[in-house]
């Protein structure tokens, strides 16, 4: 009876198992995906380690000094415990996190910074802006904006700079990068650069509200020509981005894809504009931020995203 | 009830000693939740946005007075411990009631204070920095509210019932509460108002 | 006027799942009503379980109102794994689904895992430490009513003006006026504050407790686990509640009198939100887990007949989890942009908490050496902890690495990480001492048969649930999305999850089946210590009378009611005397209910209402200042006849 069961759960659990190869996660296209992989596949083969050894030992305690096996009258002795075998399941568990530590700090300040492999690209900047249910993508060196798609050239390092109209969003493109923030009050850098030509998924991660399941983007990415290509053809099809326009695109709750010249970041700009790529501290923006800040007060408060409630 | 008459009436039974140790951890989770208000504060102070900083709206004179009166307070609220330890029961009432009328001189101020700040143009709703503060600022105040009312009842009961090991222990509480208010003002009158007239 | 009445109106009122749910609790209160009249118990119930001040019988209620909540909680779950079993389900649309989640959550850690440890704790601490009493018994009543009516409060906004629909940790801006419009968020800041501040007493209940009222003779380190796991948690409740009551005392500001801290707009910070949130939130999770650890220290060895090994480390690695409990909080949120320096430090402590927390599972391994062990469906659940929490610390310590954390953050791996902590960490936990501690408080067992299939359900379907959630996260899928494409794959993964949580409803409805049975046909037994258990919990009567110990006992080790048995130590010494005892009050109840009052009045903006309410709270407050009340004495008479009822005979000298 027990067998079956047991036997039904591997199967259930097995299949989904053998897909796992195709996993987004473990299947990265970008070096700051493959850095995350790779930690990831360190420490589930470090995790694997310390679970063996936890069911081994557990196993044969179980079969070993079960009252069954014993003999009748058996008396369990009083053992208060050992130093030698306690300082040993100490000393070994902060070994292996010092280890993890190391790994951790070394690949964080990897996947915080732009990709050694491309370091003498001059990065692409990108502000992606999420308001409810949408991203607003800004390229200030083109002079382009689109929505909820973002075409980026292969093998050149793009800083995302991200911030948010309303709700505090998650920025995450599972195969090039891992996520973060976007908030209404402080910009945020996500490194990212995708080695190949090709469509991946992106989206918010963070709960938004209504809206949130199917707040997705498209990345594209293609080769220095066809970024090249397709830039000149925005400039060539695309209607220019007016500030009444975008004010209605705030209001939309989902959008499809759009493509404009011009970035609203001229009227409408990012809560900070400097920004030090190192990742910010919340709490200690400087007093010129704080000015800076200040002026833009106005502006936020004709924004129409952000007159939902009243 | 068991009463130990070897020491002082508010320690004299068991039940007396575990209102007094647990009264100590409730001011263990008062300082956590000051030190949160705190903390809240520290982080909102320049987030002023268009409303005024606190070097705009402090004034040293009506803090000094509430400074002083409050350290006051503490002061009398000890001699009134000490009378009740003596078994003076109407000196005991006595610098309890000054205690209480100090407690309700020091509200005044604060509500003038708090008016003040509101015609300045700095109201619960004007900023972050003036929420944290009014908040910070109005926890304490209630604080004070409310101890002013439970010393009164305290007062009634010690004047009725006489000093016996249950108002004894009630008055050293009450006591204990009062200078925890007292050490929680000093904390506000440095890292709030002298800091942020600086 | 019926612009007045429609705030209370819900925005998707025509449901009929709501419809049916309004129903049905009317239903079911006018059938609690008319019974209790019907059947003269209304008077049976306020005079012995309303008004009650007595530790065991608060714990009870402790106990049923959590599990009342578990099915509540339970019905949120089966609909989320049911929406999102199958791609582009309409079952739910997309605000019910975002409400459902967030009262899973809120329910399940609030209203569920700390009543019901709460509950254990007042049941089993003061007969393990051999005191009469908690330290204030009347502050308990409070704290169990503040608890029961906030978890009423928040249960009412599913039926009158709306739940809360920001998810359990209501991040702002989302939680502000301006995205959430209908009262869900103020049921939630007030119904938790409310139950919290209830909590907070708890805690200062039973540290007073535990270090004023232990035994004779029981020093620290003689106490039991479990007792000492309780300690600590408290100590943790003290330190970290307050910060939770700041945090929705400003979160109540900004949505009802428009302060600032957390807006975006005025120099507010939603990310200070975020902040508060998770400094009481991570200690929380030490709160509902260490009991448990408690628990199973117990559990583990009485049924492996012997003493817990390492005893000294075990309490040392209590003490070092709760100091790093509040060191973690911003590993909730790397994603957050801070730089490398502040992930990397949070990063390192929240690894630390593995080591103590892995020597305590190799000191319940090595309890089982030499043992002599019995599988008892407590010990079952004991055992199926150990391989299965291992699988949720060894991910969260994947969790903990920062540079990993961007690709786990806000997806299903992390649901699937902390549901293989919580689960086995606390809900096997609390099962497995409602079963151990079940004979002690009712005199009967619990069906041992019905219980082993309700946990070979349950240890089976958590697995099937869950397991497949690390997958499907590491494939992408964010938490709390209502639906997804076909295209996206994830299909596979929900589904098995949804039939694992089928098995898991089976499980906890055969739970109730096993009381079912057990109350109706479970033969009674006076014997005070059915597993032959160790500590002085066991060494009095079940159920155990209301003062607890006839005489107080005197303890020399860890273990004196083993010791007791095995080498004839004498625990009573001493003769019977009259025993103190505090009498019934029916102020916590009331008191209580205004508090309840309050928070509906503040939840919809009422004023006169609010300012009426709080009035009466003060003024119950001003009765207890005046109220002169010394409790009675039992006479040494009734004790004796009460223990000649259970068997005990004296000599009489």
């Amino acid at each position: 009876m027990r067998k079956k069961w047991f036997l039904a759960l591997l199967g259930v659990l097995i299949v989904p198992m053998l897909s796992g190869c195709n996993l987004l996660v473990l299947n990265p296209q970008g070096p700051a995906a493959a850095t995350q992989a790779k930690v990831i596949i360190t420490s589930i083969v470090t995790m694997a380690f310390i679970l063996l050894v936890v069911y081994c030992l557990f196993i044969f305690m179980l079969v070993k000094y079960r009252a069954s096996k014993q003999e009748p009258g058996y008396k369990p002795p009083h053992i208060e415990g050992s130093k030698v075998l306690e300082t040993i399941w100490i000393v070994i568990p902060v070994l292996i996190v010092t280890f993890l530590s190391i790994v951790t700090i070394k690949s964080t300040s990897d996947v915080e910074a732009t990709p050694k492999s491309l370091k003498d690209e001059k990065p692409l900047i990108i502000y992606a802006a999420s308001s409810n249910w949408k991203w607003h993508f800004s390229y200030p060196e083109e002079d382009i904006e689109t929505v909820n798609y973002v075409n980026i050239p292969t093998n050149r390092p793009v800083e995302f700079k991200l911030y948010s109209f309303n709700t505090m969003t998650s920025f995450w493109v599972p195969q090039l990068a891992g996520q973060k923030y976007a908030m209404a009050n402080m910009v945020n850098t996500l490194h990212l650069a995708a080695d190949h030509p090709g469509s991946y998924f992106g989206r918010n991660s963070n709960f938004s509200g209504a809206g949130f399941a199917e707040m997705e983007f498209e990345v594209q990415a293609m080769s220095k020509k066809d970024y090249a290509k397709w830039v000149s053809d925005v400039h060539a099809t695309a209607k220019p981005l007016k500030e009444k326009e975008f004010n209605k695109l705030l209001e939309d709750g989902h959008l499809g894809r759009k493509t404009y010249t011009g970035t609203h970041l001229g009227f409408n700009p990012a809560p900070m504009s400097h920004q030090h790529s190192g990742g910010h501290e919340q709490g200690d923006m400087t007093k010129e931020e704080m000015n800076h800040h200040k002026n833009d007060k106005e502006k936020h408060e004709d924004m129409p995203g952000m007159e939902h409630g009243e | 009830m068991k009463i130990d008459h070897s020491v002082p009436k508010e320690y004299a039974t068991e039940e007396n000693r575990l209102k007094i140790f647990g009264f100590w951890i409730f001011i263990g989770a008062e300082v956590a939740l000051f030190g949160t208000l705190f903390a809240t504060f520290f982080t909102l102070v320049d987030h002023t946005a268009t409303g005024p900083t606190g070097h705009e709206i402090f004034e040293l004179p009506p803090v000094l007075i509430e400074t002083f009166v409050l350290l006051t307070s503490s002061f009398t609220i000890g001699l009134a411990v000490n009378a009740m330890r003596l078994g003076a029961k109407k000196a005991m009432l006595v610098f309890m009631g000054i205690t209480l009328l100090l407690g309700l001189g020091f509200l005044s101020v604060e509500i003038y204070e708090f008016t003040t700040y509101v015609h300045e143009g700095a109201s619960l709703q004007t900023s972050a920095f003036t929420s944290a503060l009014l908040t910070l600022l109005g926890t304490h105040g209630a604080h004070v509210t409310l101890g002013f009312f439970w010393g009164l009842f305290i007062m009634i009961q010690v004047a009725r019932r006489g000093i016996t090991p249950e108002t004894a222990n009630k008055s050293f509480i009450f006591s204990l509460y009062w200078h925890f208010l007292d050490v929680i003002w000093i904390f506000i009158f440095s890292f709030v108002y002298l800091k942020g007239m600086m | 006027m019926k612009e007045y009445f429609s705030r209370f109106a819900l925005e998707n009122g025509d449901d009929p799942m709501i419809i049916g749910s309004q129903i049905a609790i009317a239903v079911v209160s006018i059938a609690i009503i008319v019974g209790l009249t019907y059947f003269k118990k209304w008077g049976y119930l306020w005079r012995n379980w309303l008004t009650t001040v007595d530790h065991k019988k608060i714990g009870i209620m402790y106990i049923l109102a959590a599990l009342l909540m578990l099915f509540r909680g339970g019905a949120d779950a089966i609909l989320m794994r049911a929406q999102t079993a199958v791609p582009n389900n309409g079952l739910l649309d997309a605000q019910h689904y975002n409400e459902i989640f967030t009262t899973h959550g809120v329910v399940m850690i609030l209203f569920m895992a700390m009543p019901f440890i709460i509950g254990l704790m007042n049941v089993v601490t003061p007969l393990q430490i051999g005191a009469r009493d908690v330290a204030f018994p009347r502050l308990n009543a409070i704290s169990f009513w503040l608890f029961f009516f906030g978890a009423m409060l928040f249960n009412l906004s599913f039926v009158i003006g709306g739940s809360p629909d920001a998810g359990w940790t209501a991040y702002f801006p989302l939680a502000s006026n301006d995205f959430s419009h209908t009262v869900g968020i103020n049921y939630y800041a007030i119904a938790i504050q409310i139950a919290g501040i209830g909590t907070l007493m708890t805690g200062i209940n039973f540290i007073t407790t535990i270090m004023k009222m232990r035994a004779p003779g029981m020093t620290l380190m003689k106490m039991p686990m479990f007792t000492w796991s309780i300690l600590i948690t408290n100590l943790i409740i003290v330190f970290a509640f307050p910060v939770l009551t700041v945090a929705l005392a400003l979160m109540t500001m900004d949505r009802l009198f428009g302060t600032n801290f957390f807006s975006i707009a005025n120099g507010g910070m939603d990310m200070l939100w975020a902040n508060l949130f998770w400094v009481w939130g991570h200690p929380e999770v030490y709160i509902v887990i260490l009991p448990a650890f408690g628990i199973y220290s117990e559990i583990i060895s009485t049924f492996a007949q012997r003493n817990l090994y390492g005893y000294k480390s075990m309490v040392f690695s209590m003490v070092a989890i709760s100091a790093l409990s509040f060191l973690v909080w911003t590993h909730h949120f790397y994603t957050m942009g801070h730089g490398v320096m502040v992930n990397g430090i949070f990063s390192v402590t929240t690894m630390a908490i593995a080591v103590p927390t892995g020597v305590k599972i190799f000191n319940w391994l090595l309890t089982l050496y030499k043992g002599s062990i019995k599988f008892t469906v407590p010990m079952l659940w004991a055992m199926a902890f150990i391989p299965i929490f291992t699988i949720g610390g060894v991910t969260g310590v994947m969790l903990a690495m920062a540079s990993a954390d961007y690709q786990y953050h806000n997806t299903m791996f992390l649901v699937a990480h902390f549901h293989y902590v919580l689960i086995p960490g606390t809900v096997f936990g609390v099962l497995a001492g409602f079963t151990f501690w079940w004979p002690k408080i009712f005199g009967f067992s619990l069906n041992e048969r019905i219980g082993k299939w309700a946990f070979w359900f349950i240890a089976i379907s958590f697995n099937v649930a869950f397991f497949p959630l690390f997958l499907s996260g590491l494939n992408g899928q964010a938490r709390r999305m209502y639906t997804y494409s076909e295209a996206s794959g994830f299909g596979i993964y929900n589904l098995i999850s949804f039939i694992g949580a089928i098995g898991l409803a089976i499980g906890f409805l055969l739970i109730v089946y096993q009381i079912y049975w057990s109350t109706r046909y479970a033969p009674r037994h006076v014997d005070g210590d059915p597993w032959n258990a160790r500590s002085l919990e066991w060494a009095t009567h079940s159920p155990v009378p209301e003062y607890n110990f006839a005489i107080t006992p005197t303890v020399d080790s860890i273990e004196a009611f083993w010791d007791k048995k095995e080498h004839g130590k004498e625990i009573f010494k001493g003769k019977i005397e009259e025993i103190h005892m505090p009498n019934n009050s029916g102020l916590p109840i009331i008191m209580s209910a205004i508090f309840f009052v309050f928070g509906f009045a503040l939840v919809f903006s009422m004023w006169i209402v609010a300012i009426v309410s709080l009035i009466g709270i003060f003024v119950c407050m001003a009765y207890r200042s005046f109220e002169i009340d010394h409790g009675h004495h039992i006479p040494v008479e009734k004790i004796k006849e009460t223990e000649r009822k259970s068997g005990v005979t004296f000599n009489e000298d």
